[in-house]
């Protein structure tokens, strides 16, 4: 395998893996951060105000995770620097 | 695929480039600017007023309380700053309505920009507060170990608000735009739809968090209890 092969195997690669274990980990802890919000709000219903102000900060705040691995799979398939130097390369020759 | 409105060029001379992102952020500056201007001509100070009136009212009432739930003491002092915040960002995704219009806030360009402005105002604000000495001093809080975590929290919170909004917004943009050339009737229309309400809680999240960084420049000195504290 030439090094544009591996290259484009391993950006194709990881975006897929990127984005599925970024994907994976803030959907759970979202979920778990909604569940307790809303035992929270059962409990304390005048507090409502308060619980989803920080719910909705808490929960930015997790999706912010997804969101570095969304834009790295990004950069894998669209701006991906070594596959536009191997062809920078290629169309050289 | 175009990644972000930077890439869409207008004109061009030498290096200086017209793209997409410049020409929507001056649009949405003059929208907000001549809108206020306009509607604020000839205030009513009475009980009686137009309905725009009305409108610029309950919004700067708004975020005037939400910014006092948050824990600063004196909303008034950074209403200007947060609130444009919110209503630069809250504009951009809106008016994604409009054809032909990318959010300038789908650039990192502009989200960086947006950040670099909360890097500077939360210590502008807390030397305000608290003078230059104290405020330098709380970086060594909880003991002078924790300098450089204090340090690199600074920049990593900087680089997390510029990301995390240019992600959404980008991810949005990106995603009508492969729905358009998949499905092109009717889920292009949902998606907007859906980019609308992530737009809408990134603008609030953007200006919460800003918030929340000077109160924490500002809190030491009032010795305020946890904003949790039963407001």
């Amino acid at each position: 395998m030439d090094s544009m092969t591996i290259i484009a195997v391993a950006s194709i690669l990881i975006a897929g893996l990127t984005i599925s274990f970024g994907c994976l980990g803030p959907a759970l802890a979202e979920g778990r951060a909604v569940a307790t919000a809303l035992t929270a709000l059962a409990q304390q219903p005048d507090a409502s105000a308060t619980i989803t102000r920080t719910l909705f900060v808490g929960l930015a705040m997790i999706e912010s995770t997804a969101i570095y691995c969304f834009v790295v799979s990004m950069i894998l398939i669209f701006a991906n620097p070594f596959w536009n130097h191997v062809i920078a390369l290629a169309a050289g020759k | 695929m175009r990644l972000s409105p930077d890439e869409l060029v207008f004109w061009q001379a030498g290096a200086f480039k017209l793209n997409a992102t410049i020409v929507y952020t001056w649009g949405l500056m003059l929208l907000l600017t001549a809108g206020s201007w306009w509607v604020t001509r000839r205030m009513s100070m009475g009980l009686t007023r137009s309905r725009w009136q009305n409108l610029l009212e309950i919004v700067v009432t708004g975020i005037e309380h939400q910014i006092a739930e948050i824990g600063l003491p004196e909303p008034r002092k950074y209403l200007g700053f947060l609130g444009s915040l919110f209503l630069f960002v809250a504009a951009a995704s809106l008016c994604t309505v409009l054809p032909g219009y990318e959010p300038p806030t789908g650039s990192l360009s502009t989200t960086a920009a947006l950040a670099l402005c909360v890097l500077v105002a939360v210590p502008l604000y807390g030397i305000e507060d608290q003078g230059l000495r104290a405020y330098l001093a709380s970086y060594m809080e909880p003991t002078f170990l924790m300098l450089p975590f204090n340090l690199i929290s600074e920049v990593s919170r900087t680089l997390a608000l510029a990301v995390r909004l240019f992600g959404n917004m980008m991810s949005g943009a990106m995603i009508i735009a492969i729905l358009l050339t998949i499905t092109p009737f009717v889920f292009p229309i949902v998606m907007t739809l859906l980019g609308q309400l992530t737009g809408m809680v990134q603008a609030y999240i953007f200006s919460v968090l800003a918030a929340v960084y000077i109160a924490a420049a500002t809190r030491p000195r009032n010795n305020a209890p946890e904003p949790a504290n039963g407001r």
